[in-house]
């Protein structure tokens, strides 16, 4: 297998129309090339071929592997797309494109032989406030010294209340104290982490399998507004508009795990997606971090399986500090937290804190708190208060949840 | 020889007044019966010929032409069978005709002439007074519900022998028993809140949907005790008025769905099948029948896994939810069936039934993708969420939390307030408030708009449930006799409200 080449002479017919500084005809053109065999990508990866040393191919051996006896025709397919077209069609869905010999091209994903050719980045409007801007901020470009610190949250799509609520309190504690959360706004954990971050005002990184410019899922297009809103960047290396393929994901992961220097699973199943990001980010030499799980559930089996393996383990926002700065860094840090954060809560009278210690000690539905029928009504009432001041979550089977709170 | 007699023909609950016009020519013998006669009025004529001839009296061989009137309205079913053999026999001299005159005549014959139990009797008898007529003659397996008409002379019968036998002055039928001779009520244990174990949550919210009128989702695994705590909430809502009880009487009595007769006196519980079809539900049919819905007039509807029912009839649930009525339009002719229920729903949590437990294997994905098959509209009108859970063995060995009687004096009470306060406005109980009347009635104190304003911030509270939360919240404080809604009785109501999303991180978002 060979590298892609990293010297390309420009083609001043390709690159005529573009902008100096903007991304160079090759790599936008490897864009368009995925774009073209994506579909022939997930064929040809039926013998479940590793999908960052397909991505490491270079054009040329990517065509022949994935074009056969249509090769020819697929390089003549290929010449014939107008890059000028998939320049037009970013800015149309308002997003920034940036190759890898750009400036504003993330240092991190150079570390991975198989990086995108090129990002098309979603922020906000504006040369100060565009994606690349954004993105520059939130995890750094080739031109910073300083890296901004930057933690990867992935899990299970399928996550329990619980794993929501670690995600959330993770995303919620690392964005107070300006660590870029950087997760997939995948239904779940990732949802939560971003949610999570967005809470603390924090800005996020979500990187997207499909079209930057598209909400995907589609459930969580107010997410996707969100994160747009409130200052984050949306990421992809597939052109605009383009509806994931299969590989895309796994393709995805590599991203978020280049991107971070800690990638934390949270609830994963065992062979899951999470757990091919946590592969993908030891591959690159970054820690991994795995919030434990009792060992009798299938959600806990991938993250138990990670501790087992040596990764770190994560109880709250403060052990991923401890990952990212170093313990004695880890502590300024959290004591500047702890005095900017918000003052103590409003003062919880007597029968609430029992009711929140009856909850500690697993009384988690209002049937089991309720001594008598017209108890119900007072411990209804009394559950509701916690909810609104923040310390319990109510679940869909009608538990309730303490909430994880940040603690310095 | 031209004789008149009048009867009823069904329509929707109501029933109709139809004049049998019997006319006997000389002629080569025929028995003719026009005037949009279905299959079985048709087939009336084979049943009266035998019932006549099996009666002792003579079938006359010559022409007769039988017309039902009005000749526009569809007749069906055989409850014109002994209208049409006395106005043969009258026609025919065998029977004094002006006594027939002064009298409704409604029941269907057996060949031997017996009178066979009908359907819609209470209709009838009730037309038969609206028409003017003293009295009615009728099965006297239904003469006591036909009672339950004041001034109204019921005159029993058990055969076309008998039936002549009145009309010639001789008897006065057969008194009206107090079963009426019907197949007898099975009388089994009323189902009481005293039979439940655990569950306090969801009984606190059964006497709370009860008191306002409040439609209810239960949620939670199978088994848990969903279907048998929707059973119970008839027992605690208050009981039925005597206008209502003759409205559902007149109903089931029109469905042909009574074991017994005289006058019901339990809230009608129904819980259709999920396989059930839209007109099944709302009522419907060729000859339109009334649905479940209409079934359940003053009592409860319960639809128990309701992600199961099909879109179409749930969807069909809307108009008779809004209006208290529906309407039922085939070809010309329009039923119009009341249908004011209480509408129980169950679900389960999620796909797999075990949402919130670490048995669960349901993603946010799957949640929201169950929760969406729920329509929506339906949702709107649900005012009240209860999770159910699993009761645990320390419940079962416990006592009852709670006794039906109690809380139905609860009820009652709490239903008296809203009367007082609502007179005047068309709104029977909390859960009809409109906006407007919301805003009129529900005072929250100081604290309670704080509690309020906090759940609006949050997010915790959405714009579409605002005023059913406060619906809910008034119930709670009229519940427990207070006419402020205090900052204690809308987290109770916030604690009930409906719309909880799957994930509530995301909420915040």
């Amino acid at each position: 297998m060979s590298e892609p080449s990293r010297d390309h002479t420009h083609d001043p017919q390709q690159a005529r129309g573009m902008t100096a500084g903007g991304p160079c005809a090759p790599c936008l053109r490897r864009a368009a090339l995925l774009r073209l065999v994506a579909g022939r990508i997930d064929v040809a990866r039926k013998r479940r071929h590793p999908i960052r040393d397909v991505l490491a191919l270079s054009d040329d051996d990517l065509l022949a592997a994935v074009g056969g006896d249509e090769a020819g025709e697929l390089r003549r397919q290929l010449d014939e797309l107008s890059l000028f077209d998939l320049l037009a069609s970013a800015s149309d869905g308002e997003l920034e494109v940036v190759c890898r010999h750009g400036a504003g091209y993330p240092a991190r994903l150079n570390d991975d032989n198989s990086a995108p050719a090129a990002l098309f980045v979603r922020g906000g409007r504006g040369p100060r406030d565009g994606g690349l801007a954004r993105l520059a901020r939130l995890v750094g470009d080739a031109r910073s010294d300083d890296q901004p610190a930057a933690v990867a949250i992935v899990g299970t799509r399928r996550a329990s209340p619980e794993g929501l609520e670690i995600a959330r309190a993770l995303g919620q504690g690392l964005a107070s104290v300006g660590v870029t959360v950087v997760s997939g706004m995948a239904l779940g954990v990732d949802s939560a982490a971003h949610a999570g971050a967005l809470e603390a005002g924090g800005p996020t990184v979500a990187v997207l399998a499909g079209g930057a410019d598209v909400a995907y899922p589609r459930s969580k297009a107010r997410l996707y507004d969100a994160i747009v809103a409130s200052g984050g960047a949306i990421v992809s290396e597939m052109p605009p508009r383009f509806a994931a393929f299969k590989w895309n994901f796994p393709a995805r992961n590599r991203i978020i795990a280049a991107l971070a220097p800690v990638t934390i699973v949270i609830e994963a199943a065992e062979r899951s997606g999470s757990l091919i990001t946590a592969e993908f980010a030891l591959e690159l030499g970054r820690d991994v971090g795995a919030v434990p799980g009792p060992v009798t559930s299938w959600r806990s089996d991938g993250t138990n399986a990670l501790l087992r393996d040596g990764a770190t383990l994560i109880r709250h926002p403060r052990d991923v500090l401890d990952l990212i700065f170093g313990v004695e860094h880890a502590e300024q840090v959290a004591r500047r937290a702890a005095a900017q954060s918000k003052p103590a809560p409003l003062d919880t009278p007597d029968e609430l804190l029992a009711l929140l210690s009856a909850i500690d000690d697993g009384r988690d539905t209002i049937d089991s708190l309720t001594p008598d029928a017209a108890g119900a009504a007072a411990v209804r009432a009394g559950l509701m208060e916690l909810e609104l001041r923040g310390l319990i979550r109510r679940t869909p089977g009608g538990r309730v949840l303490r909430t994880a709170r940040a603690e310095w | 020889m031209l004789a008149h007699v009048t009867t009823f023909a069904i329509q929707g609950v109501e029933s109709r007044r139809v004049t049998v016009e019997v006319d006997l020519r000389p002629g080569l013998p025929t028995f003719t019966i026009v005037g949009l006669a279905d299959r079985a009025v048709r087939e009336a004529r084979e049943r009266v010929r035998s019932a006549i001839l099996n009666s002792g009296f003579e079938f006359p061989a010559r022409r007769i032409t039988v017309n039902l009137a009005p000749a526009a309205l569809r007749k069906e079913g055989p409850g014109f069978d002994l209208a049409i053999a006395c106005g043969v026999l009258a026609a025919g001299g065998q029977l004094p005709a002006e006594r027939l005159e002064r009298v409704a005549v409604f029941g269907e014959l057996a060949l031997g002439g017996e009178l066979r139990r009908g359907r819609g009797v209470l209709a009838v008898a009730e037309g038969t007074l609206a028409a003017g007529l003293r009295g009615l003659i009728l099965p006297c397996a239904h003469a006591a519900e036909a009672a339950l008409v004041d001034e109204l002379g019921v005159l029993g019968a058990a055969d076309l022998a008998e039936v002549a036998a009145i009309l010639r002055g001789e008897t006065d039928g057969s008194p009206p028993s107090p079963d009426g001779g019907a197949v007898p009520v099975p009388s089994g244990r009323p189902r009481d809140l005293a039979d439940v174990r655990g569950h306090g949550g969801p009984l606190r919210a059964l006497s709370v949907a009860a008191a306002g009128g409040h439609n209810l989702l239960l949620s939670g695994p199978p088994g848990t005790g969903k279907t048998m705590l929707a059973q119970r909430l008839p027992s605690i809502l208050p009981p039925l008025s005597r206008a209502e009880a003759i409205e559902v009487t007149r109903i089931q009595s029109v469905a042909g769905r009574r074991p017994g007769s005289g006058l019901v006196t339990e809230r009608p519980f129904r819980a259709p099948h999920h396989t059930i079809s839209a007109s099944g539900l709302v009522g419907g049919g060729s000859s339109p029948q009334p649905g479940e819905a209409t079934l359940a007039h003053h009592g409860v509807l319960f639809l128990d896994e309701l992600a199961e029912f099909a879109r179409s009839a749930l969807e069909a649930l809307r108009q008779p939810l809004e209006d208290g009525r529906v309407a039922i339009v085939r070809g010309q002719r329009t039923a119009v069936y009341p249908t004011r229920f209480m509408l129980v729903a169950s679900t389960n949590p999620c796909p797999c039934g075990y949402a919130g437990t670490p048995r669960c294997r349901c993603g946010e994905g799957d949640v929201a993708r169950y929760r969406r098959r729920l329509s929506g509209p339906l949702l709107d009108r649900m005012d009240l969420l209860v999770d159910v859970q699993r009761p645990t063995p320390a419940d079962f060995s416990a006592g009852p939390l709670c006794r039906s009687e109690q809380e139905r004096e609860r009820v009652v009470a709490a239903r008296e307030r809203q009367a007082v306060r609502l007179a005047g406005t068309g709104a029977a109980c909390n859960a009809h408030l409109d906006a407007a009347l919301v805003r009129r009635h529900v005072a929250l104190d100081k604290r309670g708009a704080a509690v309020l304003r906090l759940a609006y911030d949050r997010g915790t509270l959405s714009p579409r449930g605002h005023d059913r939360v406060l619906r809910v919240a008034r119930t709670i404080a009229d519940l427990d006799g207070h006419e402020t809604v205090s900052a204690d009785h809308l987290l109770e109501a916030l604690g009930l409200r409906q719309d909880v999303t799957a994930s509530s991180a995301e909420d915040v978002a």
